[in-house]
């Protein structure tokens, strides 16, 4: 086999076409300028993007630092054999697909329904202006974000808390309880980037063709009618592509933000794939384990995104690749 | 759009317009009042008279001017090499008869999809040296294979013949760049520029992972010490010290979100325009 293979390249092989092997060695060499311009770049994506792709493989080995990669010992999937055992694995599955729901559930036609509302304004200037407040929050750091919620809402000198005693109530611990974790964290979702998601839909909205919407009103339909009709149908595929790459997604969900949220109090509803990667590898310093929980988030995400992309087709859209 | 004068739509519109209006004014309020009472006592929660104390403190105080310090040191230069090194490869990858373009693009686009995670990049950043260094907050994140694939299309979108009759006059690659490409991408790189600097400003989590030494701070982090740590938020110990979790008055914490959110203040009218000509969404005519 191996013989039959070696003979059948063999007269592809460069060195006996001379005439292949110049012109595509005269083109690399004619462009020499181009690749010298590219060289940073790819030197970049190899040494950040793929080297730690290798290093990848401490996940199946007991990784000590003063050894390196070479010299720890292999252990095969005793990581993950560990990690699925653990009731860990079904606290953090849970509380990340709990809050992927809420995104979904929550979020996502909250930005629908604010893009609708912008796109049923008729004075520009109200627009403009309601589009200019609501999307600076999507600017604003994480970090940001999550100082502002502590200012008002701490317990003992919140804003918020200060309020409720001042009328007579209890504080109430927003930030330092189970029940309040997840609305915030969907609140502060909201806050940020619900303004920021309406562009898109808008965008769509503004290339509805006029014209349909004359020949609706020719045959009677009011607003409501027009809105059900036409509206919505003209912003369907959107609709479906955005839902299919949230879905793709959702292992990725809000990580900077939760990690800022979480406290011992919240841990149990608030910890997620990422932020127990942090605290068991880097703070606990179980390299391996970590990285093994860190790859198989990889592994599921990609899993997800590629599926994603095969649906959106399914439903006959462009996909994202 | 439509015009619709039934009593119905009449209603509706007054209904939608107070409802947006309400919407707007809900989204910049808790910011407005954050601002607004910076520049109260430390105890009022209601700010009750004028006073710049908050701010007089934390400027008086070397850990706050120094994480300024870091944070403008590495928007500035950390936005020059990534726009530098994003427009450098996104021209050469422009050019579609380039031997190899498809592979090379191949590499950039699977590294959206698939990474090795937080801790084998970790390691990679301290077998380079860069851990406990200011590059370690510019350089790990220094092209974005999205900014770079839009550029990269932007590009091939220019006119073929500029490029041509530029080389028949002699001229070198690196200067069809910078004579004809670049000057032709001006609000391109301008957008791309704004959206860096935001994103190096903004980021924390990369000092967290990367920084041990505290006079490296930049003030996102030092914002996420004075004012969720010190209130008793994610306890990492083994990165606290003792006078970190020090009492900080609220009018304190809210200086420091407001000068840690003013240079974003200051750009957004620029991003507000940028990203109307629909650059974020890939959609790139000009």
């Amino acid at each position: 086999m191996m013989q039959h293979v070696a003979d059948e390249v063999r007269p592809a092989l460069p060195d006996s076409n001379p005439r292949v092997k110049k012109s595509l060695w005269a083109r690399v060499w004619k462009e020499r300028w181009l690749y010298a311009l590219l060289l940073p770049g790819i030197v970049y994506f190899v040494i950040f993007k793929y080297f730690p792709m290798w290093g990848v493989l401490m996940a199946f080995q007991n990784y000590k630092p003063h050894k390196g990669m070479w010299n720890s010992e292999w252990v095969g999937f005793e990581h993950f054999s560990r990690f699925f055992g653990e009731t860990q694995f079904w606290m953090l599955f849970r509380n990340t697909l709990i809050l992927a729901v809420y995104d979904l559930v929550i979020f996502f036609p909250i930005t629908i329904i604010l893009a609708l509302l912008l796109n049923e304004i008729r004075n520009e200037l109200f627009k403009r202006t309601v589009q200019t407040l609501v999307y600076v929050p999507h600017f604003l750091s994480w970090v940001v974000i999550v100082g502002i919620t502590y200012i008002l809402l701490t317990t003992e000198e919140g804003t918020i808390n200060r309020m409720i005693v001042a009328l007579g109530g209890e504080p109430v611990p927003f930030l330092f309880s189970k029940e309040w974790f997840r609305p915030l964290i969907i609140l502060q979702m909201i806050w940020k980037d619900a303004g920021w998601g309406t562009i898109i839909f808008l965008a769509a909205l503004a290339g509805v063709n006029v014209q349909l919407y004359e020949a609706a009103r020719m045959d009677g339909a009011n607003r409501f009618q027009l809105l059900w009709h036409i509206t919505l149908p003209s912003i369907r595929s959107i609709i479906v592509i955005l839902l299919i790459l949230r879905l793709g997604n959702f292992l990725d969900l809000g990580f900077e933000q939760i990690f800022l949220m979480l406290n011992a109090m919240n841990r149990e509803v608030g910890e997620v794939f990422d932020t127990y990667v942090y605290r068991v590898g880097l703070i606990q310093g179980q390299f391996s384990y970590s990285a093994a929980v860190g790859l198989f988030k990889s592994v599921v995400g990609l899993i997800l995104v590629a599926g994603a992309n095969t649906l959106a087709k399914k439903f006959g859209e462009e996909g994202i690749y | 759009m439509v015009q619709d004068k039934t009593i119905m739509s009449r209603l509706f519109d007054a209904a939608n317009h107070s409802f947006l209006f309400l919407i707007a004014v809900l989204t910049v309020l808790p910011f407005l009042y954050v601002i607004v009472s910076s520049f109260g006592s430390m105890d009022d929660w209601i700010p009750k008279k004028f006073t710049l104390s908050a701010y007089q403190y934390i400027f008086s105080t070397n850990t706050f001017l120094r994480s300024l310090q870091v944070s403008v040191y590495i928007t500035i230069v950390g936005t020059a090499f990534s726009l530098l090194f994003t427009s450098l490869t996104a021209y050469a990858l422009s050019h579609k008869h380039l031997p190899g373009r498809k592979g090379f693009m191949l590499l950039v686009l699977f590294t959206m999809f698939f990474s090795g995670g937080m801790i084998p990049t970790y390691f990679v950043v301290r077998s380079v040296g860069l851990l406990n260094t200011l590059w370690s907050l510019m350089i790990p994140g220094m092209i974005s294979a999205y900014y770079l694939i839009i550029l990269k299309s932007f590009f091939q979108q220019l006119p073929e013949e500029l490029k041509e009759s530029a080389k028949i006059d002699g001229c070198h690659e690196l200067g069809i760049l910078w004579r004809i490409i670049l000057p032709l991408s001006l609000p391109a790189m301008a957008a791309f520029g704004l959206f860096y600097a935001v994103g190096l400003w903004n980021q924390y989590f990369s000092a967290i992972l990367y920084i041990n030494d505290s006079t490296k701070w930049p003030v996102q982090v030092l914002l996420r010490q004075i004012v969720v740590l010190s209130s008793g938020g994610f306890g990492d110990s083994t990165q606290i010290s003792q006078d970190s979790v020090a009492f900080y008055g609220q009018s304190i914490k809210m200086a420091v979100v407001v000068v840690a959110t003013v240079p974003i203040l200051l750009v957004y009218p620029f991003l507000q325009k940028h990203f109307a000509k629909g650059v974020l969404l890939g959609s790139i005519k000009e």
